[in-house]
């Protein structure tokens, strides 16, 4: 047992800060991006160190069953003028006995050590000021709502930054409204379903500030593959600052009135909330704040006024598919909409 | 060489095979079972998870009777197998009539049931996960109880019309072993649906 | 001409049979070896069609952010690609083969119930027509739907009428539901024709590995389809009888659903994998020129592997929240039933180990799959792991693992099992140089493809997306693996005009090209529908060895 602790403990100090030439290497094809060997929080990181173990066995399986398979297609090959046939053997129960029991043990060695890492994952001590966060899977967005901090947002998820001497985990309680989703963020944790009328619990604690992206891992609906995740790990004065500010009513800018007031009129009310006006509709994205996201549609495009205006004016030439509907807006009237959209930070 | 051949020969003779009806049965009742196992865990999974409703004790009464002329059947059907086997053809038809005879009254007091559930308690198939899963578990039984009864009536015709003789037991027997299946799923659905699910 | 003017036939010409009389012949036929030609025709039809479903995934994919198909097309792809391979080519062509050789193996005329074996083919081949019909039909009331979208797995709530509109998901149900029967009465023939016909000697101890395996794939056949029917019909009363089975707005369960196909896929995988293992069983003893080594343990390998993949299910679903001692008690499962699948690799490898091998194209090909059926068992342990799953769950890793498994393993095996029997079937042996050609093109395209495959996985990219953001970097990787499948789809060509090519001018193979020793090489290439002229008796495993070798029988050793 203490043998497998001390391999796991080395693979992840090997994981958090030395670099382990291989696994970075192809971390780097990636520019770190999403990839499962640059875990930058715990669970990630366990992963990452009982992959490595993982890898080791079954590396060194395939170069012993495999250079043996080699050997003996090459040294027992038919020579040219060799006819008549070989000794003709059939069994021995010794061998069968020693090719059971040793995979057999190589197998105990690998579920103890998995054991440790499901038990340590699920079964971890939720600290009492972890931050908490419900994620809502719904085609093709996700939905996050702060319930202590009086927060509803979407697509991009903001969290403290964890490190080693002030952990703040975010503890994420994960269901979905339509089909099956899941949240994938490969860096920060394994990924976990989001499925409709079922309640599961994840849990990170990223341990470096900065934008971590991932993406719906369970085909949910012709644009799954544009149900993108953007997790900004926030310093916690930067994660304080964005609280306050999404905790302030939405801004009611008297140059957009016109935008407002066509906004209000329009069917979006329907399915969008912006708190403090009239829409309380529920099925899309919460519009509150929606300036201050980075990105639109998802994560798949940048949040600029051109992009705004597409993709009111036509949800369908951005992501073929998605649930809202073309608004048949006039031109001015996009515009107009467009800029009070491009209000709400 | 002749010692050989003997001894092949000796070899040869007592070369006997399972029956190819029994085994083939066996298979499908297999097969069959699966399915069945699988509409049984619908079942037990969704006892008491119905969201409205009535409740299987509120509108559920024991078929005591059909329950009873569908186990009996199995005795007759038995018997019916016998009797051919010795070639008593008249006392075989009259054993297989009977057989039909008590599957017809489950199959009518399962419709007697139904048609009390649908139109007195309102309970159908859309109503509630235990309207879902009953009807469908006893409705799937059913439905095999259906196919056993025109099997088994079509072999009624035959022997009526004096067709069958001793010669035929052994595919009777092999379709008595799928009316023994049919009601010992129904032995299992009765415990699920009536005894265990109130 | 006789004196009246009219024709007069030759007494020894019999009349020339017209074309329609051939179809008839065919379309009516109970003979076990003709309807396993059919299912193997039928089961190459439809490689070619998936097959070329996944060219169009391929170049879809090949750079990011591409428009080459539309995101609904896309989705019909990846759903008709896996579950016409799985149903339409996996199933028909293994119980094809099972089809011909197992009566001729085992000494038999025929399988035990011919006209059931015919409906079989039939209601299967029926079923692909069926899902292929989706294309025009599926449309329904709100000209929604067309070829189903849903994946080959069809996971609830995203199949109910709400989700899943038209018919499209109608098609998908039914037609596998179609193929299920033909697979289960297939499965009943084989079991029952092992069990009850064997000829004279041929004591279940005796009976080729590929036989035992068969049987027990059968086995696996009713205990996995039965859960698919039961969900199917479920969909259905959920789909057309307002039931809530799958209802999550009715407290219906999600979950339920999966469990329920996993029941049965995770068993099915096996089925598909066991006939590859006979095809080994027969194929690599005859070129190393040794029996299998270990008959015995083989069998019960076999019959644990046939077991113990029945309790495995939940490791396709070890992302969906089972708790600790789920995921605990899946990866031990999963764990120990790569045990025996690993004995099988030795006692193959010791099979070869002191032979003499002959490198003939189905030896090649069973090589290959040796290598790769390994890496693919290596890349399921590591899957067993669940918290590697639960990084690499449906990602890409897994789209390379099954595939390794698929095609690496299983379409190796069915090509040496071409290679190897198509001599037997037809008469001709098969062109060894256009094996090789055959062989080394797929293997460096799928060695380009799947190796590659493994890496995009790694490195964050689900299964079945459409396209992919240029920031990810998995472009160059895709790009590569699009370029694999050339090579593929050149080697499959070369394989299929081989086939052509063969059939009439290949060289005449006579009884026994191989020098091998099992029923079906004591009788002629092809044989006559009767099988054998007089019902064989044999006192051994091996009763062409013992012939061709009364010096030193198998009798006088096992």
């Amino acid at each position: 047992m203490r043998f497998i602790y001390l391999c796991s403990a080395s693979m992840q100090a090997a994981g958090a800060g030395v670099p382990y030439r291989p696994a970075r290497f192809l971390a780097t094809l990636a520019g770190d991006s999403t990839s499962i060997f640059a875990p930058q929080a715990t669970s990630a990181h366990t992963i990452f160190g009982l992959s490595l173990l993982v890898l080791a066995i079954t590396t060194a399986i395939f170069l012993a069953v495999g250079g043996l398979l080699l050997y003996a297609i090459i040294r027992f090959r038919q020579r040219p003028n060799d006819t008549g046939e070989p000794r003709q053997i059939y069994g021995s129960n010794q061998i069968e006995v020693l090719w059971t029991v040793i995979p057999v043990l190589i197998l105990v060695v690998l579920f103890l050590a998995t054991m440790r890492v499901i038990s340590e994952t699920e079964h971890a001590h939720k600290p009492a000021d972890a931050l908490d966060v419900v994620v809502l899977g719904h085609q093709y967005w996700w939905e996050y709502r702060y319930p202590k901090l009086g927060i509803v947002t979407a697509n991009e998820l903001h969290i403290p930054v964890s490190d080693l001497r002030s952990s703040h985990p975010t503890y994420m309680t994960m269901s979905s409204v339509d089909t099956d989703h899941s949240f994938w963020v490969p860096r920060l944790a394994g990924k976990m379903d989001l499925i409709p009328n079922k309640t599961n619990v994840m849990w990170m604690d990223p341990q470096a500030a900065g934008l971590y992206l991932g993406q719906c891992a369970q085909y949910c609906g012709t644009e799954h593959a544009m149900m993108l995740i953007r997790v900004y790990v926030d310093t916690p004065e930067k994660f304080a600052q964005w609280v306050k500010e999404q905790q302030k009513p939405a801004v009611d800018d008297p140059k957009v009135a016109a935008g407002k007031e066509v906004f209000l009129r329009t069917a979006c009310v329907n399915c969008h909330t912006v708190n403090g006006t009239a829409a309380q509709g529920r099925f899309g994205p919460d519009l509150t704040h929606f300036a201050s996201r980075e990105t639109l549609a998802s994560g798949i495009v940048p949040n600029n006024v051109e992009n705004l205006r597409k993709w009111i004016a036509d949800p369908d030439s951005m992501k073929p598919g998605s649930l809202m509907p073309k608004m048949n807006l006039t031109s001015h009237e996009l515009d107009q909409v467009t800029a009070y959209m491009a209000s709400l930070r | 060489m002749t010692t050989q051949a003997e001894a092949l020969r000796a070899t040869a003779d007592e070369w006997r095979l399972p029956d190819k009806g029994k085994v083939g049965m066996a298979c499908l009742i297999v097969a069959e079972s699966a399915i069945f196992i699988i509409f049984v865990i619908a079942y037990l999974y969704y006892l008491g998870k119905s969201l409205s409703g009535p409740t299987p004790a509120q509108v559920l009464s024991v078929p005591v009777f059909g329950t009873i002329c569908l186990l009996s059947s199995s005795i007759t059907v038995h018997f019916a197998v016998t009797t051919l086997e010795k070639n008593k053809t008249a006392l075989s038809n009259l054993w297989l009539a009977l057989t039909v005879l008590l599957g017809g009254i489950f199959m009518v007091s399962t419709a007697m049931e139904w048609h009390e559930l649908i139109y007195e308690h309102g309970l159908t198939i859309q109503t509630n996960l235990f309207g879902t899963t009953y009807y469908s578990l006893v409705g799937l039984h059913a439905s095999h109880v259906l196919v056993g009864l025109i099997l088994l009536s079509a072999v009624l015709v035959f022997g009526l019309a004096g067709k069958l003789d001793h010669h035929h037991a052994r595919r009777l027997d092999v379709l008595s072993y799928y009316w023994h299946f049919v009601d010992a799923v129904w032995i299992v659905v009765f415990t699920v649906v009536y005894v265990l699910g109130r | 001409m006789n004196s009246n003017g009219t024709a007069v036939m030759e007494s020894n010409q019999a009349p020339k049979k017209l074309w329609l009389d051939h179809v008839q012949e065919w379309l009516t036929t109970v003979d076990h070896k003709r309807i396993g030609l059919m299912y193997i025709g039928y089961a190459l039809v439809f490689l070619i069609i998936a097959g070329l479903e996944a060219v169009l995934m391929r170049i879809q994919l090949a750079v990011p952010d591409n428009h080459f198909i539309s995101p609904q097309v896309f989705n019909r792809m990846f759903t008709m690609h896996g579950t016409t391979m799985v149903f339409f080519v996996g199933m028909p062509i293994l119980f094809g083969f099972g089809n011909y050789l197992v009566p001729l193996m085992i000494g038999a005329r025929d399988m035990a119930f011919p006209r059931l074996n015919a409906f079989s083919f039939w209601i299967s081949a029926f079923g692909g027509l069926l899902l292929y019909f989706s294309f025009l039909g599926g449309s329904g009331l709100y000209g929604a739907g067309s070829a189903p979208d849903v994946g080959w797995f069809a996971y609830a709530p995203l199949t109910s009428k709400i989700f899943s509109q038209g018919h499209s998901t109608d098609y998908w149900t039914l037609s596998i539901m179609l193929s299920g029967i033909g697979s289960v009465g297939t499965a009943l023939n084989l079991i029952v024709t092992v069990i009850t016909m064997r000829c004279k000697g041929m004591t279940m101890a005796r009976i080729p590995l590929l036989c035992w395996l068969y049987v027990v794939t059968s086995w696996l056949t009713f205990l996995a389809l039965g859960p698919l029917t039961a969900a199917q019909i479920m969909l259905c009363l959920d789909r057309f009888a307002g039931s809530h089975f799958f209802d999550v707005q009715a407290g219906g369960s999600a979950v339920l659903w999966m469990h329920f196909f996993w029941i049965f896929g995770h068993p099915e995988v096996y089925v598909l994998v066991l006939p590859a293992f006979a095809f080994a069983n027969e194929i690599i003893p005859v070129f190393s020129r040794k029996p299998i080594f270990g008959y015995a343990a083989m069998v019960g390998a076999s019959v644990l592997i046939g077991f113990i993949s029945l309790g495995v299910w939940a490791h396709h679903m070890f992302t969906v929240g089972l708790g600790p001692a789920g995921n605990a008690f899946f990866t031990l499962s999963t764990m120990i039933v790569s045990v025996p699948t690993g004995i099988k690799i030795f006692n193959w490898m010791a099979t070869m180990w002191g032979g003499k091998i002959r490198f003939a194209t189905p030896m090649i090909f069973s090589l290959g799959f040796l290598f790769q059926f390994l890496i693919a068992g290596l890349t399921g342990v590591m899957l067993s792991v669940a918290p590697f799953d639960w990084q690499l769950g449906n990602s890409y890793f897994v789209v390379a693992h099954f595939h390794f498994v698929l095609v690496g393993a299983i379409l190796y095996m069915i090509f040496a099992a071409f290679y190897y029997w198509y001599p037997k079937m037809f008469g001709r042996m098969l062109s060894e140089t256009l094996g090789k050609w055959h062989f080394w093109l797929f293997t460096i395209g799928f060695h380009v493809t799947f190796d590659t495959m493994h890496i995009p996985g790694l490195l964050g990219m689900p299964r079945r997306v459409y396209t992919y953001p240029v920031d990810r970097g998995w472009g160059t990787l895709n790009m590569i693996e699009t370029i694999g499948v050339v090579f593929q789809a050149v080697a499959l060509l070369i394989f299929v005009w081989n086939m052509i090519d063969s059939y009439r001018k290949g060289k005449e193979a006579g009884p026994d090209p191989w020098d091998a020793w099992t029923l079906e090489w004591a009788t002629s290439s092809p044989p006559p529908h009767y099988n054998f002229a007089v019902d064989p008796v044999v006192h051994s495993r091996r009763p062409l060895w013992d012939l061709k070798h009364p010096e030193q029988p198998d009798t006088h050793f096992e």
